[in-house]
């Protein structure tokens, strides 16, 4: 794992659907700005700058970082830019992090965005290479077929997918940042709102959201913050999208991934030895999917888990203490949130959505056609 | 810092037109030259670069991992960038010590499309894409800032041509000529030509690479910058981000016996070599460099690659392979390499 590595600033926009007020520039600037600001840091003190976002067809700029230089005060320094499709935002953490424990830098911000609002993600993901025509019709689509596998696998009770939609949406209610505050949100409002792609309704799926997301990362020498989180595993697997005979549903690089983290993090039992997780779920019922896939049930028990309010904040294991994915979605961005609402957590820093005493957390993000997979352990103890 | 070298490089034979493959099928060849290479069938950890806007679709690198046969799954990464710095991301990633090999590849159909177009969309979204200023037309804005005299640009695209011709590799394009301009001061053939094509490199490290190869091409110096993105904020006749990149790396503390140059445009050459201070005795771009073959977003790997080989074959001692990204040489990387 290298040279030890730590959280020291977390900066994050207001999530919403149309930022009309800023520039892609400004955007992003704006969580670096607040990122450096919770880091006591100017740009002066960073050595290197990683940014990711998903596709470039989401805004229409090609290889943005190139503009961004400026308003990301990179000139004069390394930038690089990181695409590994959904999981991205956790990949750039995870890219800022390993120039850290490499030994190439003392301090990095790393910096993740969507501005959603600039096009239309869903026929940004529609369009195929010659020959390779699909009837699917953006990540709704492609994962709805995925979700009623899991369902006949594991028969899942319908009501659990409406079940995550509510609880995420509750704890959305407690981040200031969030961009779906629904007051008063129940089943009823969930099963009242039309389907998509069945089983997933209206309500079951994440928003499209502008925002950018912005941590400062540190060797373990140079720390600026008095509560930094300890970055104590991180993970990257992919897998071919049409290799034969992979579970799109059950994916081996998730499992392989989170084994990987756990074992560099000393994890055995994660349900126990965790206490809080940010997961990439955006649309619901990729809780019991990934409860499973992560470790933290059973094969075909994951459901249960979320039947019981294990996951709830008040639950045992509280999983998107934030809100999550549903409840925020600046699609490249969204894994890096994950990973920096778990590093929030483990500061005691998550306001009213924290979680008492969380000491351990997970960040996961995925991306693909569930094949690209990133994850960290962070921990308020040095490792 | 971790020892690491370059180990193997291969590339396609790269094609001028539309030759009918897929980018998987464009990658798959390069990829097993350099796994018969090195003997190595799985990698610590893999990282590679491309493009969407090449292929005009959202996610053109996930179709690579069929062509890799990701599996089991894959330690992986990938940078939208050439994929020069993807190699980058790799080595910094074997100086974590707990993997010692890594897979690194690029590839680009510009063919597809009309990549002097596409790339105005990599400008400002605000304030210069819609000026309509394409790819050729600000390269020419720093031509005439370099003011390299003509008849210098015509040996350099003329030297490079036929080093071109003699790489099995490279397109074979005819000695330039005419007098036309394409963009003044640019003619059509100071342009690099739109090319498909891919290349893949093994980086390993200790004791592996000297294992895997006789003569490693070990990695000295790595390091990249990237300067303002408005033209207006930059001199340019110079690249202080190449220079920048080079002294961090270290490139001038030996002489440098090989640099290969990402030069999309004959006056680029100059500027990086006086960036970089190579004397007149450094041989640049003996593959013909970019001028001759510009498979996109691989284009600098292969020139780290054409550098590395150099002394994987023996022929060179100490060489420079240099990447570059964004308009008029915005983002320099300087990769120096020894035996």
């Amino acid at each position: 794992m290298g040279n030890p590595c730590a959280v020291i600033g977390i900066g994050q926009t207001h999530y919403t659907t149309k930022r009309r007020d800023v520039s892609i520039a400004g955007l992003v600037r704006e969580a670096a700005l607040r990122a450096l600001q919770d880091a006591g840091l100017t740009w002066k003190d960073i050595d290197a700058v990683v940014i990711g976002k998903a596709p470039d067809l989401f805004e229409g700029v090609m290889m943005p970082e190139a503009y961004l230089a400026d308003a990301l005060g990179a000139a004069g320094k390394p930038m690089m830019r990181v695409h590994t499709a959904g999981s991205v935002g956790g990949s750039t953490a995870l890219v800022g992090a390993s120039l850290i424990q490499g030994g190439v830098h003392d301090r990095v911000l790393v910096v993740a965005f969507e501005k959603q609002s600039e096009s239309n993600a869903t026929w940004a993901l529609s369009t195929h290479l010659p020959f390779s025509a699909s009837l699917v019709v953006g990540a709704g689509g492609y994962f709805a077929p995925h979700i009623r596998e899991y369902i006949r696998r594991s028969g899942a009770p319908e009501h659990i997918g409406h079940l995550v939609a509510v609880k995420d949406r509750r704890n959305a209610l407690k981040n200031p940042y969030a961009h779906l505050r629904i007051p008063g949100i129940d089943r009823k409002m969930v099963e009242s709102t039309p389907m998509l792609w069945e089983p997933i309704r209206y309500l079951d799926t994440c928003p499209s959201s502008d925002g950018a997301c912005a941590m400062v990362l540190a060797a373990g020498d140079k720390l600026t913050a008095s509560t930094p989180a300890w970055v104590l595993g991180t993970a990257m697997r992919s897998e071919p999208i049409f290799r034969a005979g992979r579970d799109t549903v059950n994916p081996q690089g998730g499992k392989d991934c989170a084994a990987d983290v756990y074992r560099q993090a000393g994890i055995t039992d994660p349900r126990r030895e965790i206490d809080v997780a940010e997961v990439y779920v955006p649309f619901s019922w990729y809780e019991p999917m990934w409860l499973e896939n992560l470790g933290f049930a059973a094969e075909g028990e994951g459901w249960k888990l979320t039947e019981s309010g294990a996951t709830a904040l008040d639950g045992d294991i509280p999983w998107n203490a934030s809100g999550g994915v549903l409840s925020s979605n600046p699609i490249g961005a969204s894994g890096l949130i994950r990973f920096a609402e778990a590093a929030l957590q483990v500061r005691g820093m998550a306001g009213e959505h924290q979680v008492d005493g969380a000491r351990r957390a997970l960040g996961h993000a995925y991306g693909g056609g569930a094949q690209f997979f990133a994850m960290w352990m962070v921990g308020s103890d040095r490792p | 810092m971790r020892e690491i070298a370059v180990v193997a490089f291969a590339q396609t034979r790269h094609s001028a037109t539309d030759q009918g493959q897929s980018e998987p099928e464009l990658i798959l060849p390069p990829l097993e030259e350099v796994r018969e290479k090195t003997g190595l069938r799985t990698f610590g950890f893999t990282c590679s670069g491309s493009c969407d806007y090449l292929a005009g679709a959202p996610f053109s690198f996930v179709s690579a991992l069929d062509a890799l046969g990701a599996w089991p799954p894959i330690s992986e990464s990938h940078v939208e960038m050439d994929a020069a710095w993807a190699l980058y991301e790799a080595w910094v990633r074997l100086q974590h010590g707990d993997v010692d090999s890594a897979l690194v590849y690029g590839f680009g159909k510009s063919s597809q499309g009309d990549l002097r177009e596409i790339m105005t969309l990599q400008l400002d979204p605000y304030y210069l894409a819609p000026l309509g200023l394409d790819q050729v037309s600000y390269a020419a804005l720093q031509a005439s800032a370099a003011k390299v005299d003509r008849a210098r640009l015509d040996e350099i695209v003329r030297r490079s041509r036929a080093d071109g011709r003699a790489n099995p590799y490279a397109l074979d394009l005819p000695d330039p000529g005419g007098d036309a301009f394409e963009v003044e001061p640019l003619r059509p053939y100071d342009i690099a030509p739109v090319t498909d094509g891919a290349a893949a490199v093994v980086l390993a490290a200790g004791d592996l690479a000297r294992e895997l190869c006789e003569r490693p091409a070990w990695i000295t110096g790595i390091a990249h910058r990237i300067e303002p993105h408005y033209l207006g904020m930059r001199d340019l006749a110079r690249s202080a981000s190449a220079a920048e990149a080079a002294r961090a790396a270290g490139a001038g503390k030996g002489h440098v016996d090989v640099a290969e140059l990402h030069t999309q445009f004959s006056h680029e050459e100059p500027i990086l070599r006086q960036a970089l201070e190579l004397p007149e005795s450094t041989i640049v771009n003996p593959s013909g460099g970019p001028l001759a073959a510009n498979p996109v977003m691989a284009t600098g790997l292969i020139r780290v690659g054409e550098a590395a080989q150099r002394i994987l074959d023996g022929v060179a001692g100490r060489t420079v392979g240099h990447a570059s990204s964004g308009p008029c040489l915005q983002h320099n990387l300087v990769t120096v390499m020894e035996a």
